[in-house]
């Protein structure tokens, strides 16, 4: 049925990217921060559509994509992803350019490709919200168009995001010849009643998807780009790299393992968990070199994709229960990581904004110089290595519990292995903020309101998620729900 | 309300004093110093109190768990049950007595850092969390909240160390905090393996002890995760061999933290091993428990010699700890009821001990700016008050009778002695190198030609007198009059899975 009603949010950023252009090329000579804000206000207005689907019965638009909890769960996270990112921006892109709108107008419409990620159910849908989101982020990336750096990391990001693209395509061209169907619900049945001389084909199938897939969140060995894209990208686009693009990779990854894969279980579930343990164990001793803060970042946020992954490949060996606790519990970390990395980039922004130095050692003496941006700092740093009071704790205790089968008692210890690995170089940076004095000459500075309020607020997310996570873990757990219930009743393969 | 509620409530003040008043320095700027300091030792007098109240209304020959409160926490949700996560609270007679133990050594620490000059807002939040951590480990009767507190005491360590610490301070910190987490990684797979095999859907420690006593998980179950807990918190409680961030971790630390780290947080290891490691795992214990005994022995005996060859004080008191931590595991590994009671007496009898040394090594150390002994001479000659004090702990340490030390070391030798005889025997070796260690100490320090150099050393000051008459008293309550420790202990040791009276 097509019930243009399901898609208002995205409406409201779409009509907005636009009006932000339109009233940039009108006024040419209005502030840069104004356009800022507008956007941040339009991004609340998103959260506020989408949250009025809450309590509603799921609906089907052509049976491509769907509106219901899970979707309604990843469209509050963009906008407020959106947002955040807005008010990161403001101030630093009014220093830089003379041109804004246009990136605000591609943080809107990327935000726009993630809802889009998360509520396909139809794998060309699925394709083209991810292009969506890919083809602003290639931009955004690139946005200064004078700086070698940004040319450079953006130019990488297309190559190898365009080779990915392919593979994905590839993949998704192989599973249609097997299936004959590009909906999920399709490929679930297809997948459950193919015969045996089909395995080859599907194992292609499955590597070539989940290569793509691993591109875009940045798994090891897809995970090339991050680094350079990370620190060539202006600094809020770092941050939405490592929040936005991960959690739509994730918001397809989820709803497409648990209804299109989760018939066929016994053939990708061991890639996955092969690539999830790569990606924690390379990307968190990669990360033990670095000197540059946004490398360290990028490389420990590679590390995060790993355990993230662990639950993916619960997925796959567990029973419905097991795969609806692994959503629910990767679903809560998810957003955890997401508040405590942009508690962290807010702080760092600030700090950035005063030193324009993005190596660790830049840092120091920061716990004189600014001593709540350390603290904000720090608290994040912790809740990514999973210490008590933070998010991190609580998160990733419930998401390796769900992950923790038999099967998988290995990877969830090389994965609290590598957490232990992770705390040494947060301390490196923790070392430089608070053992050594300040340079000489640095003295205290003030915080822009704006940043210091997301940074205390995000903070203040980071302990209450840690402290007290039943609120958003009960979200969670409705959102994977969703993806549950009303799964096809198509039975697992029998091998 | 029941007393019993009324009594959870009490449990939960103590463990809401640090964090709220740690909240509340957070708030206040740290150019008010006065008012950082002053509030933290209420806060540090609060808990005092009330850690006593714990300790005396303990009531013996009841059920061994009081004082319960339960709050419903993370519930129905994903793989969590009815009552999944709780804030559930709740002692026991060993908890009962290292609350007490953390009250005392919490107020002194507090006292000494008075004269911190350098960031004391920071100082005193984080070691305010310590303190909470601390209190947590020992009230939690719910896995998850077990673990959160026992990682929150190892989150401000590193900090604590690093910034306020001494000697080769950055890589004291870090070999600690790294040893410790490392410790931590073993118990996270633990709990994920026994939550998971248990299937209840629930971190209630009872209900998993519950689970662990009635063989819903297997005997090879146990026995192949009961390592993952007892290496874990080994760790901490200075497990022989891995122990070396102890010696170290403790010459770094600025006074305060020394004293709560060898004074109360390595007792959290040898906690944990009873809270997870025997009570979950009852077969698992039974069947690795001669490993530890051996381990314990040797570390009691090596930690003695250690001692013996160092000559920097603080690394004389880690090594004694190391040996000290090395009994309590002896007498926890003999499985042997009054052994295990004498371990428990251990932790306590070291724990204010072992503060009171830290605490006046931090006065000499302050005025003199070396621990080297060979520099010394003749101090009791300028600093009466400090050569008793420390005499009274270096003899407690010994194990003379009338202190706490003998009364602790007495349950243990004997209890070892009924079922593991050359152990006991290696224990009793290893205190006569405890008394050797110190007498050397004694002599080298205390007596002979005064240095000139030292001629204007001050005597202990106030805040030092006041903390430390408060831990000279524990020493001699407990090797007085035992019986208040002793029943507390032994009524919970003998409920505990495979204690064998």
């Amino acid at each position: 049925m097509r019930d243009y009603s399901l898609f208002i949010p995205e409406y409201i950023a779409a009509a907005a990217a636009i009006g932000i252009v339109a009233i940039e090329l009108i006024w040419p000579r209005l502030r840069k921060d104004v356009l800022a804000y507008l956007t941040a206000a339009v991004a609340l207005a998103w959260l506020g559509a989408s949250l009025a689907y809450l309590g509603r019965a799921p609906k089907e638009f052509m049976g491509v994509l769907v509106v219901d909890e899970f979707t309604t769960y990843f469209r509050a996270l963009a906008a407020g992803i959106v947002f955040v990112t807005c008010l990161l921006s403001a101030q630093y892109l009014r220093r830089r350019t003379r041109e804004a709108s246009e990136y605000y107008g591609l943080l809107l419409t990327a935000g726009a490709g993630m809802s889009l990620m998360a509520a396909a159910r139809e794998l060309l849908t699925a394709y083209l919200a991810l292009e969506l989101l890919s083809f602003s982020l290639y931009i955004l990336v690139g946005f200064f168009r004078r700086d070698l750096k940004s040319n450079e990391a953006s130019l990488k990001y297309v190559l190898l995001g365009g080779f990915a693209s392919a593979m994905l395509l590839y993949g998704i061209s192989i599973l249609y010849g097997i299936a004959g169907d590009t909906t999920y619900a399709g490929v679930a049945e297809a997948l459950a009643g193919r015969s045996s001389d089909t395995d080859v084909a599907a194992i292609a199938a499955f590597v070539l998807i989940i290569a793509g897939l691993g591109f875009k969140v940045s798994a090891v060995p897809f995970h090339t780009w991050a680094p350079d894209a990370y620190t060539g990208a202006p600094v809020p686009i770092t941050a939405f790299l490592s929040t936005a693009s991960k959690a739509a990779g994730f918001a397809l990854i989820l709803r497409l393992f648990t209804s299109a894969f989760h018939t066929d279980p016994a053939e990708w579930r061991w890639l996955v968990a092969v690539v999830a343990a790569l990606t924690i164990v390379f990307g968190n001793l990669v990360a033990i070199q670095q000197t540059n803060f946004r490398r360290l970042i990028a490389y420990s946020s590679i590390g995060q994709v790993g355990y993230m992954l662990v639950p993916v490949a619960a997925l796959g060996y567990g029973d419905a229960d097991v795969a609806h606790a692994a959503t629910a519990a990767l679903l809560l970390h998810l957003t955890g990581y997401i508040i405590s990395t942009l508690a962290a980039f807010a702080a760092f922004q600030a700090a950035y904004d005063r030193t324009a130095d993005d190596t660790i050692p830049g840092l120091r003496g920061l716990a004189e110089t600014q001593p709540f941006l350390a603290m904000v700092i720090t608290i994040s740093l912790f809740s990514f290595a999973g210490l008590p009071i933070f998010a991190g704790f609580a998160t990733k205790l419930f998401m390796f519990q769900s992950a923790a089968l038999p099967e998988l008692m290995w990877l969830v210890g090389i994965a609290v292995a590598a957490s232990f690995i992770s705390l040494y170089y947060y301390l490196m940076v923790m070392r430089q903020m608070y053992l050594f004095d300040p340079p000489e000459g640095a003295a205290r500075f003030r915080v822009q309101p704006a940043l210091w309020a997301a940074a205390a607020a995000l903070m203040l997310g980071v302990i209450f998620v840690g402290a007290y996570p039943q609120p958003l873990f009960d979200a969670a757990d409705s959102a994977a729900s969703a993806l549950f219930e009303h799964a096809p009743a198509a039975q697992v393969r029998e091998r | 309300m029941t007393l019993e509620e009324a009594q959870g409530y009490v449990l939960l003040a103590t463990l809401a004093t640090p964090l709220v008043t740690a909240a509340i320095l957070v708030l206040i700027p740290s150019r008010y110093r006065m008012a950082h300091r002053y509030l933290s030792l209420a806060a540090g007098a609060v808990m005092l109190g009330l850690s006593v109240y714990v300790f005396a209304a303990y009531q013996v020959g009841h059920d061994p768990i009081q004082m319960t409160l339960r709050w419903p926490w993370v519930e129905n949700v994903a793989f969590l049950g009815e009552k999944g996560v709780s804030l559930y609270l709740g002692v026991d007679g060993i908890s009962a007595l290292l609350t007490l133990l953390n009250g005392i050594v919490a107020f002194g620490g507090i006292l000494v850092s008075w004269k911190i000059d350098y960031r004391p807002k920071d100082f005193f939040i984080l070691y305010l969390l310590l303190l909470t951590g601390v209190y947590g480990t020992f009230f939690a009767l719910d896995l998850f909240f077990f673990f959160f507190f026992y990682e929150l005491a190892v989150v401000p360590l590193y900090l604590l160390i690093g910034v306020w610490g001494s000697t080769r301070k950055e890589y004291g910190a870090l070999k600690l905090t790294l040893y410790l987490v490392a410790g931590s990684v073993l118990i996270w797979i633990g709990i994920f393996a026994v939550v998971r095999e248990a299937g209840l859907g629930t971190f209630s420690l009872p209900a998993l002890w519950e689970a662990g006593q009635s063989g819903a998980l297997s005997p090879a179950f146990q026995k192949t995760f009961f390592p993952f807990f007892a290496l874990g918190c080994g760790v901490l409680a200075g497990l022989w061999p891995f122990h070396t961030w102890s010696p170290d971790g403790h010459m770094s630390a600025p006074t305060a933290v020394s004293m709560v780290h060898a004074g109360v947080l390595m007792k959290l290891g040898a906690f944990g091993i009873i809270r997870l490691g025997i009570q979950i795992l009852p077969q698992g214990a039974e069947f690795w428990m001669p490993t530890l005994l051996v381990l314990g022995t040797i570390g009691a005996v090596y930690g003695a010699v250690g001692a013996l060859t160092q000559r920097d004080f603080k690394l004389i008191s880690g090594y004694s700890s190391v040996s000290h931590m090395g009994y309590v595991l002896m007498g926890l590994g003999t499985l042997n009821a009054v052994a295990m009671t004498g371990a428990v007496l251990q932790m306590f009898s070291h724990g204010v001990m072992t503060a009171l040394v830290f605490l006046l090594i931090g006065a000499i150390y302050d005025q003199a700016h070396t621990r080297d002994m060979k520099d010394f001479g003749g101090v009791a000659k300028v600093m009466p008050l400090w050569v008793i004090g420390y005499v009274i702990a270096g003899l407690a340490n010994v194990g003379l009778p009338g202190l706490s030390g003998f009364t602790a070391e007495f349950h243990i030798f004997v209890g070892t002695f009924r079922s593991y005889p050359v152990f006991g025997a290696l224990g009793i070796v290893a205190a006569a190198f405890a008394a050797a260690y110190m007498l050397r100490l004694f002599s080298i320090v205390f007596f002979g030609p005064l240095n000139p150099r030292w001629a204007s050393l001050r005597d202990a000051r106030p805040v030092e007198v006041i903390s430390g008459g408060l831990l000279i008293l524990s020493i001699l309550a407990m090797g007085l009059y035992w019986a208040p420790f002793v029943e507390r202990v032994s009524g919970t040791v003998l409920h505990l899975p495979g204690v064998a009276n």
